[in-house]
């Protein structure tokens, strides 16, 4: 009891310390491939106790709603931050949710975010909110299914289950096809939920092109800093749900403190190679048109579902 | 112990007749004054649910099923109720809602007052709850029929209650005439029945002399599904849904859209896995599935384009009647496999989100109808800033909102995990294609499901926030405390069904285990209680919403904690939104039709959206428009296509057959003459 109840702890202490470094190393990856020196490692968390420390301005037109969603983002994000395997493959609150559950925590988030772009009356805000909508609508379906895809193999929809079996290649038998398809359709998943090129710009503040940033327009301080952490946690939590499902190699799969700490060194590494990924992708591409994200969003929710039926088709 | 729980059914059973009866007719005594008879009325109705919920909760736990007749000297007909635990969990959910209601009611039927007969809407109100109970508990077809008409006819004059207003006798004829049609269908199943049992009692429909032939058991199964399927509002079924149900005054709306239909669930799952014995062909549970996933999925997206708060509530019914048979259908494919646990849980999950759908449909409706109360309009676009005029309506519509999108720890979630989890579990189907095609309808509810999100964040976020869009709205004020306690006791119930499913599960596993003749209860609760399991031997999953509701109270205050820590002391400024150098007015703001504007773009193969532009340009220059106006209609396809012509050939027909009908009398006399004749002979 005592022991899950530390490693629940210690995992939300590592989620919360780490998501800001991945930010900053996204963005040091762009500075660097645009040959600048960027801003140094500690920068995103000087932003948030910046911010932290900072007055708040709030709009007379809102309401409690607007003053309560940055604590209720943060909170279900951190919730369901909790529910993925990270350092050990099996999370003591495994039992409380699964897949299912985290997208739907993910989706309580998105829910509070886009009634706080609504609650000011400002046509900025309407408009994220509104974007956000369509983006959430096409990608947690796919969401869903690809992660259920590669949980056929291991017979479960709990995350634990998979990244366990998955670690210990107990009774798994890999198929390629569906495998990639689900990780490609994750993967799309992750630009679109965490706001990224080619989806949506984290840099923009130009009203054409933004999505996340118009919804959260009219925060500042104390609750733009939970939003901004809770967005990079969300971050956090997509690179760790594609570095554990599909390459879970490393992780602790008994509750030893020496496997754990190795265990985060190993994350650390796949993590910050995704980080690196996306920083070059968003380098390397322009943000798509409104009306053509959905099309590359569908071909994820397409993607995810036929990684189901091939695996069916393959199994025969 | 059973001598006890049959006594108090019996007692249950005369006594929800006698309230409800007490409440039809009593009011009627207190002529001329409103007020003591809207107090008579709804606290008969708020006794008589009462009653129902302890009718209902020891239905559940009677050993075995309590019958009361009483004969009729008519041939065929018993007026004969059966208390099972089928019956009696759709009893305790009408008196769930109809407790909720009536106390809503109290309150908002003074709307009505110096307007219409309040004797008269309330016993009219009594009468639809007590129809709505025998419905349920009538265990011949007769009877059944007989109460199944008088409460279509009864909930036809609760909708026709505005009658002055064109589109309201437009809705009530449309809801007469298709709510007749599907009566038709469900005869016809019951006459199937009537072949071989020779006789309309129920319990002859389930032990027939002779088994049913294979095609009448198919007829049985179209027809029920057609029949019951109007009422429910099934797609393509569901047209008359959007007009009757928000035509109705709210608190008939929210038991219409809350508990109506689900008495057409309950005559699915009784003619299929009771009186068919549930034993069928896979297909069967395949086409309940797809038009589920179908219904589902349109229902849901003809609703984000809905401006009209109650007409939104009305499509997102057909939605959620699509989730509940996407859980029936699933549990009929397993049935049809032998599988039947996962059979078992696939109906749990359907029934799950009956009694959901029943409470938050019903809180949303009883929040809809006191926006309608405080403003006067039904159109969305014309609220605004609502939370700070109606803060108890607001938060009550917000728990409504949270539930019917499914978002943790609410019920929606269990009751939708529930059926992902049953859809999920095909791969232990032996059959390929059903392996494919129960994820695939997962899809559709994943689909349906985020489309619900953006639906009710449009339907709070315009109605309740930002600032008012009208007079209407800059001048509404709190509902009175009746209405707010009414939605208080719906908005406890949808938090209790969500944070206590280790004590709904074991309640509904009592009704599936008749049914499915398996009883899972104990392999889905586990953890103590905590956590429900759908498929122990496998470990395929687990959720708790106690859990993550209690992780999720424990997080807000560490976030908070959080912000104190590293910022201390909040200090906080208020000033007015930025708009771009000049000050914001409310026509500047996000409208429910801008919010929806790119769905309507992505689905426009569904929408078919048609958009009139007209632009009056000034005449110093091309470049300054004087006037716009601007017209988009999405296509009601489904009437263009598939009701039109049906009815323009009806037309015809009916021209045509005016030739016989000339008006005389002596041809009708001709007529009876000759049909007295030609009977006499056949007969002879």
């Amino acid at each position: 009891m005592i022991e899950s109840v530390v490693i629940t702890f210690v995992q939300a202490v590592v989620i919360l310390a780490v998501s800001p470094f991945i930010v900053g190393l996204i963005r040091k990856v762009k500075a660097r491939l645009q040959c600048r020196q960027g801003p140094g490692w500690l920068q995103p968390y000087y932003d948030l106790v910046k911010l932290f420390r900072k007055d708040v301005v709030a709009s007379t037109h809102t309401s409690w709603i607007f003053t309560a969603s940055p604590y209720i983002i943060f909170a279900s994000t951190l919730a369901a931050v909790l529910l993925v395997p990270i350092f050990l493959s099996t999370v003591p609150l495994n039992f409380a949710g699964d897949v299912i559950t985290v997208v739907y925590l993910l989706a309580l988030g998105t829910f509070f975010l886009i009634l706080a772009g609504l609650d000011a009356g400002s046509a900025f805000g309407g408009m994220g909110s509104s974007r956000e909508a369509i983006v959430a609508s096409l990608t947690e379906p796919a969401m869903i299914l690809s992660i259920f895809a590669v949980g056929l193999t291991a017979g479960s929809t709990n995350l634990s289950t998979i990244v366990h079996k998955t670690a210990l290649l107990q009774g798994i038998v890999t198929d390629p096809p569906p495998h990639l398809m689900a990780l490609a359709a994750l993967f799309i998943v992750t630009l679109a939920e965490t706001g990224r090129v080619p989806v949506d710009n984290p840099a923009t503040h130009l009203e054409l092109t933004m999505i996340h940033e118009a919804m959260i327009l009219e925060y500042s301080g104390r609750y733009l800093a939970l939003v901004e952490w809770a967005s990079a946690m969300k971050l956090l939590l997509f690179l760790t749900l594609i570095s554990n499902i599909f390459a879970p190699w490393g992780i602790a799969t008994e509750p030893e403190p020496v496997w754990m700490i190795f265990g985060v060194a190993v994350w650390l590494v796949k993590v910050s190679g995704l980080a690196v990924l996306i920083g070059v992708i968003e380098s390397m591409f322009a943000k798509l048109r409104l009306f053509r994200v959905t099309d590359f969003l569908g071909l994820a929710f397409i993607l995810s579902l036929l990684a189901i039926i091939f695996f069916y088709i393959l199994r025969g | 112990m059973s001598l006890d729980l049959s006594w108090i059914i019996h007692w249950g059973l005369f006594n929800v007749v006698v309230l409800y009866g007490i409440g039809i007719f009593l009011p009627f005594a207190f002529y001329r004054n409103a007020h003591f008879q809207n107090l008579v009325a709804h606290g008969a109705a708020m006794a008589a649910s009462i009653v129902g919920v302890v009718l209902g909760l020891a239905g559940l736990w009677a050993p075995e099923p309590v019958t009361f007749s009483v004969l009729s000297n008519l041939p065929l007909l018993t007026f004969q109720v059966r208390v099972d635990p089928l019956a009696s969990f759709f009893v305790l959910i009408i008196s769930l809602a109809g407790f909720a209601v009536s106390q809503f009611a109290m309150g908002y039927v003074r709307e009505f007052e110096n307007r219409r007969s309040i004797g008269a809407l309330g016993g009219l109100y009594n009468a639809f709850l007590l129809s709505m109970t025998l419905v349920i508990l009538a265990d011949d077809g007769f009877f059944f029929l007989i109460v199944w008409e008088i409460m279509s006819l009864v909930s036809y004059f609760l909708v026709v209650t505005e009658h002055e207003k064109p589109e309201t006798r437009y809705a009530g004829f449309f809801y007469l005439i298709m709510t007749h049609v599907g009566t038709a269908f469900i005869i016809v199943t019951y006459l199937v029945f009537y072949q071989q049992a020779g006789s309309f009692s129920f319990e002859a429909f389930r032990h027939p002399a002779a088994p049913l032939p294979e095609g009448f058991r198919t007829l049985a199964f179209a027809a029920a599904l057609i029949g019951f399927g109007t009422k429910a509002g099934i797609v393509p079924l569901h047209v008359w849904l959007p007009y009757a149900h928000p035509a109705a005054p709210s608190h008939v709306s929210a038991l219409m859209s809350g508990v109506m239909i689900k008495t057409a669930i309950y005559g699915l799952v009784r003619v299929y896995f009771d009186f068919l014995g549930g034993t069928f062909p896979w297909w069967w549970g395949f086409i309940v599935l797809a038009i589920g996933a179908v219904s589902a999925l349109l229902g849901v997206m003809y609703a984000l384009m809905e401006h009209d708060l109650k007409s939104l509530l009305a499509y997102h019914s057909v939605e959620n009647i699509g989730i509940i048979l996407m859980g029936i259908g699933a549990g009929m494919i397993f049935q049809s496999y032998g599988l039947s646990n996962l059979a078992a849980l696939g109906l749990l999950a359907g029934l799950y989100h009956t009694i959901n759908h029943a409470m938050f449909k019903g809180l949303l409706f009883l929040g809809a109808g006191s926006t309608l109360y405080a403003t006067h309009t039904r159109n969305m676009e014309e609220y605004g800033g609502l939370i700070r005029k109606m803060p108890w309506t607001a938060f009550f519509f917000l728990v409504g909102a949270v539930s019917i999108s499914a978002l943790p720890p609410s019920n929606g979630f269990v009751s939708e995990w529930l059926t992902f989890q049953s859809l999920f579990l095909s791969f232990q189907i032996p059959d390929v294609l059903m392996k494919i095609m129960l994820p695939i309808g997962a899809a559709m509810l994943a689909l349906t499901g985020v489309l619900a999100l953006a639906c009710f964040a449009k339907a709070f976020g315009i109605s309740f926030l930002a600032m008012p869009r009208s007079a209407h709205a800059r001048e509404a004020q709190e509902v009175p405390w009746a209405m707010r306690i009414g939605m208080a006791e719906m908005a406890l119930f949808c938090v209790v069904l969500g944070l206590a499913p280790m004590g709904v599960v074991p309640m509904i596993d009592r009704v599936t285990a008749p049914l499915t003749g398996i009883t899972i209860a104990e392999k889905i609760v586990s953890e103590g209680g905590f956590a429900l399991v759908p498929a122990p031997d496998k470990g395929f999953a687990s959720i708790s919403t106690p859990v993550l509701g209690l992780l999720l109270i424990v997080l807000v205050p560490a976030a908070l904690l959080t912000a104190v820590v590293i910022g201390g002391r909040l200090r906080k400024r208020f000033y007015k939104t930025w708009g771009c150098g000049i000050n914001l007015k409310p026509r500047m703001e996000y409208t429910a039709t801008g919010f929806t504007q790119p769905i309507k773009q992505v689905f426009d193969m569904i929408y078919r959206p048609t958009v009139k532009l007209e632009t009056e340009m000034l005449e110093e220059s091309r470049y300054f428009a004087k006037r716009m106006r601007f017209e988009t209609h999405i296509e009601p396809v489904f009437q263009k296509y598939l009701y039109d012509p049906v009815v323009r050939v009806l037309s015809l027909l009916a021209d045509r057959l005016r030739v016989v009908q000339a008006g005389s009398l002596h041809l009708y006399l001709t007529y009876i003459f000759l049909t007295l004749i030609i009977l006499l002979l056949w007969v002879r």
